[in-house]
């Protein structure tokens, strides 16, 4: 299974570079779709299929959404040559690369193996959840009961966003 | 933004029903099976879009609809605090308390408080996503005037 993990992260790298590097816009949106549904893939093999069909449909609308932006554009990703700045930028992104490997090479000795081991936390609520909460789903007990304050943020996250989109997107006022 | 040919018309509008039923499916098993408010929210905004891409803008009143998805999105998130402060009223006064009784595990009807969190976090995940949608599409059509 981490072979198939391993080549599904290999094909999701590989996208998202022809997605920067892509000159038709509409190619970029594609290969960024291979990024997404190679997650919902992901999230199948490890066996979290609440993640994986919330990632699949956000995908979906997500990519609706932004083809039918970009075929309404001019598709074209103007394109100019890095110059000397561009050149420093390049440098020092590749040297923080770098750096960011080696401490994460560090961390992950310290760590269990893949998978196996789980988090302190997580033991109580696989073993008394059923009963506490009485829902055959652990995922919604988790997200509804235990951790009812964090889903609580993220729909307000939610009412945020479109509060702000309906402020920017206002040409004419409301009477 | 204009509609789409008779064919696609069709079959949106055999589709979108079925679309429909579904995320109120995921919506409602939210507690038995995998699923719940966050996906089948965005499956039922998912069939709006549908109908929205398909029959063209002139179909809808956008502004009446937006305005209509807007006041949903409130007070459902409205009834979901008014749900967790409910916990301070019963029992043992926690916030978030499930307080309602359990029923037996794997029926439709159990786990207490849960599926009434996931239904009315199902209508504001879509009316927002639908919202944001219909914005974008308004501030097309009024900026191409």
């Amino acid at each position: 299974m981490e072979i198939a993990i391993s080549i599904i992260t290999g094909l999701m790298i590989v996208g998202a570079l022809y997605a920067i590097h892509a000159r038709d816009l509409l190619s970029a949106v594609i290969a960024c779709g291979i990024v997404g549904y190679g997650l919902v893939i992901c999230f199948l093999l490890l066996k979290a299929p609440d993640l994986a069909i919330v990632q699949i449909v956000v995908d979906t609308i997500t990519l609706i959404i932004m083809v039918a932006v970009v075929l309404d554009s001019s598709r074209e990703e103007p394109f100019s040559k890095p110059d000397a700045q561009g050149y420093i930028s390049i440098a020092t992104s590749i040297l923080l690369i770098v750096v960011l490997f080696y401490f994460f090479k560090i961390a992950t000795e310290s760590l269990d193996a893949f998978g196996s081991g789980s988090l302190r936390m997580a033991g109580p609520y696989i073993e008394g959840a059923t009963e506490k909460t009485g829902s055959a789903n652990l995922v919604t007990g988790v997200v509804f009961d235990f951790r009812g304050y964090d889903t609580l943020g993220e729909a307000t996250v939610l009412v945020t966003a479109v509060l702000g989109v309906l402020t920017i997107l206002r040409i004419k006022g409301k009477k | 933004m204009k509609g789409m040919t008779i064919i696609v018309k069709k079959t949106t509008q055999l589709i979108a029903g079925m679309v429909f039923l579904y995320g109120i499916y995921v919506i409602i098993h939210g507690h038995l099976t995998p699923g719940g408010g966050f996906a089948g929210g965005v499956i039922l905004a998912g069939s709006f879009i549908l109908l929205i891409l398909s029959f063209g803008s002139d179909f809808i009143r956008l502004t009446k609809e937006e305005a209509g998805s807007t006041l949903y999105e409130n007070l459902a998130i409205l009834v979901v605090i008014v749900l967790a402060v409910s916990g301070l009223l019963f029992g043992t006064r926690i916030f978030f308390l499930n307080w309602l009784p359990k029923g037996t595990v794997g029926e439709l009807v159990s786990a207490g408080i849960l599926p009434l969190y996931n239904i009315f976090v199902g209508i504001e995940v879509a009316a927002s996503i639908l919202t944001i949608f219909l914005a974008l599409v308004i501030f097309k059509e009024e900026s191409s005037q």
